[in-house]
């Protein structure tokens, strides 16, 4: 994802209270993706209810199995069911995305405001910092915080793989939303605020930051699709999550291609599973952001 | 011994072939192209422990003896045309094949074996040489004319003759290590059967015939190519389109069954059991694993014997077997093996066990993480497999994959609780074998960091022991004492599957991946 | 003009000083060494020792602070050192690879062109009609696929269908174009694909502002033939945005290939990279990150130069 400038007036999402009929009366592909969303995360968060089968189940009598009705999408070299898999998958992607974003995202925002808020010198070193990460291409910088930070895992979740991906979002989102910052630095409330004498923390946190929503809920969702992608290109390389836990990248790398004759399924439903939730974070961000605020380019 | 392996169908399979080609005259000429999956960082065999160097250098250089692929362990001679070894096995002497070239033109004569070895045991200041200790019970080597070498002994070593045939001693020219002893690491000078033409960094090596090899009629190929594949599926689609035609390392059983299925029988696959050991090792330093019954509880919990059955259809995992090769001269026999804890068939008696064991050491439902490697084969499998046998016995293990360079410094700092580790040799002889399990400091490959001065006292025992029938007996001992301890135990040992197309003739397969790579014989039947 | 060249090039020291002492730094941080990995990688029965001289050999012994000066005073006179692998310039080790990558990157850069500009054009034309839709969805699916997987469908379709596939070497174009070509294609498609849905996005939404600008309603008032319109004016200077991103992503494609050049095999800097990463090849690792970030600055500076030249609204003092 590459950011460009910001138009220079970044209104403050100032309608009435969002309707979300409204949204979908406009924006129906949005509506669409919200839907799709909303189903993944749901068998995310109730995958011990939902998926048929314990992903982690062996059956050494059974692998590679074609799809059945045991099997929707077949099973994998171990015999495991890879829908079950799935949708695990769906949960470790899922956290990993919304915690890398949110985590990358909330950090950039609070940069990106600082930097206009205090302006000068603040403005300047925070600039070329953001400067020298923005040089490194994203899965370079991720692979080297891989590299040093090494693996923290927490229920099967590695907690050093999400500040991995949340690191290099960080300083994209501080250069939009500096640019968005600035003209909100420029209303007449905030200097009436700094001459009430409120803290350089109220006010960034009070004044700045709950009018910079809208350039913030956009990054956000536009980087949980990237950070879903980013995870599986790290997993796939074998720098993300490791096995056994259930990981749509990982379930791409190693044996999938190795079985494509005799098992597609194993390289095709993973691949589609990614596809399709990138997409539709994708696309909803991409409504989000025209709903909100149509001048807003990303 | 590959005919002793317990996988007699494909080994019929490959003496069949072995037959086709002694049957056929080869043909001349031609250019082989085949894979690498993995690029050497220097040429110097003598300072290398990789395959990767061997894939590449071997075709370019001789050693004093070989191994007799066929009749492994047996060896023959390359460029000693004879050899005498002394009753007491304390002198070597061999006789150089004469009128040797080196690929500059220099003549080859002993002051180049004896350069050669002296390198090996002594590197000087700023060579590296991970042969020093294998070559330090040489006392002195003398060189009566050029073409005779005489090796005389310090103390005697049983494998002597098979360390000559080692595929690591490259003989270098005297006069290059003299002008550069680096030299080796940076540029090619061998009398093998190919000259070195071209390493495209990253790419591919090229190799063209060497017109004054001295054995005559070979080689056969005119050139050959080895392309770096490090991908797994990039090697198999281009050994399947015909782009490579061989990979001499191993391919995984899921890649062999793909590609017999795509090419039919325009493939050949050869197995054989292979000198590589997975191991399940413990930091006996840390908690709870030094407490021998949290050790040998999960070590009985793995399930060896269904593990074979099963992981040899995904991964590159076989034979059950103990510290010794199954199916070489001195491993332990199906029979005796099953009695060893960790081994017997009756798998849910031994889960019980476990699980009282556990429960003894106050540690029922235990949970730790297993160091493991991010390399796919059979590291992942392994890991995936031994999570699984554990979480039915109440045990939560975490597997975590790390890049070689983490996984090392992990083993070797004893920063891990519980650790996938493996144990590679070149040949099946027991001193070699047995070494790794020896205390902590006797032995630096003993990643557990265990002491056990029962283990060292049959280790020194056995190696004094001539008669082969009570080695044997000690060896037993030293196993049942190292599983009864479970510092460091088995998991499977390794399986090499090797595919290489029909048309590529000439080439001997052994159980291990170092050996036999010179290219000599190899031709191409189209 | 040629004074602000000066000075963004000098603004550009700070940067790239800041990613030398970043990178340097980080990298120490990581467990493992290099010499370990290089002698003991396959099991190799090597002692500590050994181990110990093939450190000093290669400077590893020394403090800290003194292989970081090091580092920076190589830099300085624009010597990155040597690979802790192979023992070879790290400038030679990436020139090696550096012509594949490139050139995957042109032609990648390529493909995206020739599929975003009519497609965002278009959409942007029948904006609000099912075009404008189908083309939404075809640069959003652009941007969810994974570049690795689309790689490895294109080439199972290649070997299923064709029982065909690339050329695994890697020949210069000037060599041999026809087999340079059939190797670089597939990558170059797999990676364009993605890339064309980013700039067709920019394309649209900067032709749809163009659009409303008074000299296009002007030149539509003054009966201008619709097609003219588009064409000499509201497409060249929709066009300008587009570049930018095209730039971008191209500065990116240097390095951005990790994943890709793996599923293709190709030689090049991605996947040096990656090995580089897992044989803890810190020189190498720093010389790439160096190259990265230079060439993504000297990018954004010539974006900017084209700016000034194409666009008489910018002029630099």
């Amino acid at each position: 994802m590459t950011t460009i400038a910001t138009t220079e007036k970044a209104e403050p999402a100032r309608r009435p209270r969002s309707q979300i009929l409204e949204f979908m009366r406009q924006q129906p592909m949005g509506a669409a993706s919200f839907v799709v969303i909303v189903v993944m995360m749901f068998a995310g968060v109730f995958a011990e209810r939902v998926a048929p089968h314990d992903p982690l189940d062996i059956d050494f009598g059974g692998i590679l199995a074609p799809p059945s009705w045991e099997h929707w999408t077949g099973t994998d070299a171990f015999g495991r069911d890879t829908f079950s898999r799935i949708i695990y998958g769906a949960r470790t992607a899922l956290i990993i995305g919304f915690a890398s974003s949110f985590i990358g995202s909330s950090l950039g925002a609070l940069l990106g405001a600082t930097c206009a808020y205090f302006g000068g010198r603040v403005d300047m070193v925070i600039q070329r910092f953001v400067d020298i990460m923005l040089s490194f291409p994203i899965i370079v910088l991720a692979l080297v915080v891989v590299a040093v930070l090494g693996k923290w895992q927490v229920l099967g979740i590695d907690i050093n793989l999400i500040f991995a991906i949340a690191i290099p979002i960080v300083p994209n989102v501080t250069r939009i939303v500096r640019s968005a910052a600035l003209s909100v630095r420029a209303m007449p409330y905030i200097d009436a605020a700094r001459t009430a004498g409120y803290s350089h923390l109220r006010i960034i946190c009070r004044h700045m930051l709950p009018n910079l929503m809208a350039p913030y809920l956009i990054m956000l969702t536009a980087y949980i699709a990237q950070a879903i992608l980013l995870e599986a290109s790290l997993s796939f390389l074998g720098l993300g999550v490791a096995e056994p836990t259930p990981a749509w990248g990982l379930m791409l790398s190693g044996n999938a291609t190795d079985f494509f004759r005799e098992a597609p399924w194993m390289a095709l439903f993973p691949g589609i599973a990614i596809s399709l939730a990138v997409f539709a974070f994708s696309l909803f961000g991409d409504s989000l952001r025209d709903w909100l605020d149509p001048k807003f380019k990303v | 011994m590959i005919r002793k392996s317990t996988i007699a169908l494909a080994l019929t399979a490959t003496l069949a072939f072995a037959g086709d080609a002694v049957a056929q005259t080869p043909k001349k000429g031609g250019s082989f192209q085949f894979a690498i999956s993995a690029e050497t960082p220097h040429y110097d065999c003598h300072g290398s422990d990789t395959y990767a160097t061997l894939h590449f250098a071997s075709p370019f250089y001789s050693t004093l003896l070989q191994f007799d692929l066929p009749k492994y362990p047996a060896v023959k001679g390359d460029l000693a045309q004879s050899w005498t070894v002394s009753p007491d096995l304390m002198t070597f002497t061999f006789k150089l094949t004469p009128n040797v070239k080196f690929a500059d033109g220099q003549p080859l004569t002993s002051a180049d074996v004896k350069a050669t070895y002296d390198r090996l045991r002594n590197p000087p200041d700023g060579v590296v040489s991970t042969r020093k200790a294998t070559f330090a019970d040489i006392g002195t080597i003398e060189t009566p004319d050029p073409l005779t070498v005489v090796f005389k002994m310090k103390a005697i070593n049983a494998a002597m003759l098979e360390h000559f045939a080692s595929p690591w001693n490259c003989i270098y020219a005297a006069k290059d290590l003299a002008a550069d002893p680096n030299s080796p690491k940076v540029k090619i000078n061998g009398t093998g059967p190919f000259i070195f033409s071209e390493h495209a960094k990253g790419s591919h090596v090229i190799g063209k015939k060497n017109p004054n090899y001295f054995k005559p009629g070979l080689p056969h190929l005119d050139e050959w190519k080895g392309v770096f594949m490090l991908q797994a599926a990039a090697m198999r689609t281009a050994l399947q389109g015909g782009q490579v035609l061989a990979e001499f390392r191993s391919v995984s059983p899921p890649e062999r069954d793909s590609l017999v299925q795509a090419m039919g029988d325009k493939l050949r696959i050869e197995e054989s059991s292979w000198t590589l050991n997975l191991l399940l090792t413990f930091n006996t330093e840390k908690k709870p694993f030094d407490d021998v019954r949290v050790r040998k509880a999960l070590s009985l919990a793995i399930d060896r014997w269904g593990g074979s059955a099963g992981l040899s259809k995904n991964s590159t995992l076989r034979a059950v077997g103990g510290v010794i090769r199954p199916g070489s001269p001195s491993a332990t026999p199906e029979a005796e093996l099953v009695k060893l804890p960790g081994f017997s068939k009756d798998i849910n008696a031994s889960r019980e066990e476990a699980k009282r064991l556990l429960r003894e050491a106050g540690v029922p439902d235990l949970k730790f993480t297993l160091h493991n490697r991010t390399i796919p084969q059979p590291y992942t499998p392994a890991g995936i497999y031994l999570v699984d046998q554990w979480r039915r016995i109440g045990v939560t293990a975490e597997n975590k994959q790390f890049e070689t360079a983490p996984y090392l410094a992990g083993l070797n700092s004893g920063n891990f609780e519980v650790a996938v580790d493996f144990s590679n040799l070149f040949m099946d002889d027991s001193s070699l074998g047995l070494s790794k399990y020896l205390s902590l400091g006797k032995s630096s490959e003993n990643k557990s960091r265990s002491v056990d001065a029962e283990l060292d006292s049959l280790y020194d025992r056995h190696m004094r022991e001539t008669d082969p029938k009570k080695r044997i007996v000690l060896i037993q001992a030293f196993e049942k004492r190292l599983f009864d301890q479970s510092y460091q135990v088995p998991i499977l040992w390794w399986h090499r599957i090797v595919a290489t197309h029909k048309t590529v003739m000439g080439w001997e397969m052994s159980p291990s991946h170092n050996l036999g790579q010179d290219l000599a014989q190899v031709w191409l039947n189209q | 003009m040629f004074r602000y060249v000066i000075q963004r090039l000098l603004l550009a020291i700070p940067t790239l000083i800041g990613v030398a002492v970043v990178s340097f730094f980080l990298l120490r941080v990581v467990p493992g060494d290099v010499v370990e990995v290089k002698l003991r990688g396959d099991g190799g029965n090597v002692s500590q020792e050994t181990i110990e001289m093939e450190r000093k050999r290669m400077g590893l012994d020394k403090p800290l602070m003194a292989q970081f000066g090091d580092w920076m005073i190589g830099l300085a006179t624009l010597d990155l050192g040597k690979s802790m692998w192979t023992d070879r310039p790290v400038i030679e080790e990436i020139a090696i690879r550096l012509e594949l990558s490139l050139q995957v990157a042109i032609m990648a850069s390529l493909v995206a062109v020739i599929i975003a500009i009519p497609l965002g054009t278009l959409a942007a034309l029948m904006r609000g009609t099912w075009v404008d839709y189908v083309v939404r969805l075809i640069t959003i699916a652009g941007l969810s696929m994974p570049s690795f997987w689309l790689g490895m469908l294109i080439m199972l379709t290649l070997l299923g269908l064709f029982n065909w596939l690339p050329p695994i070497t890697f020949t210069p174009f000037y060599v041999d174009p026809k087999a340079n070509f059939t190797q670089l294609i597939w990558p170059a498609m797999a990676v364009g694909y993605r890339y064309s849905a980013v700039t067709a996005r920019m394309v649209r939404s900067q032709l749809l502002e163009v659009m409303n600008e008074d000299y296009i309603r002007t030149a539509r008032a003054k009966g201008v033939y619709e097609k003219l319109v588009i064409t000499r004016h509201a497409l060249r200077n929709a066009l300008l945005p587009a570049i930018t991103v095209l730039g971008l992503e191209f500065a990116f494609l240097i390095g951005g290939l990790v994943v890709t050049e793996q599923v293709f095999n190709l030689n090049g800097i991605g996947k040096l990279f990656v090995q580089s990463i897992s044989r803890n090849d810190f020189t190498l690792i720093q010389g790439m990150v160096m190259m990265i970030s230079g060439f993504y600055i000297i990018v954004n500076l010539a974006i900017d130069m084209l700016y000034a030249v194409f666009d008489p609204r910018i002029r630099y003092r």
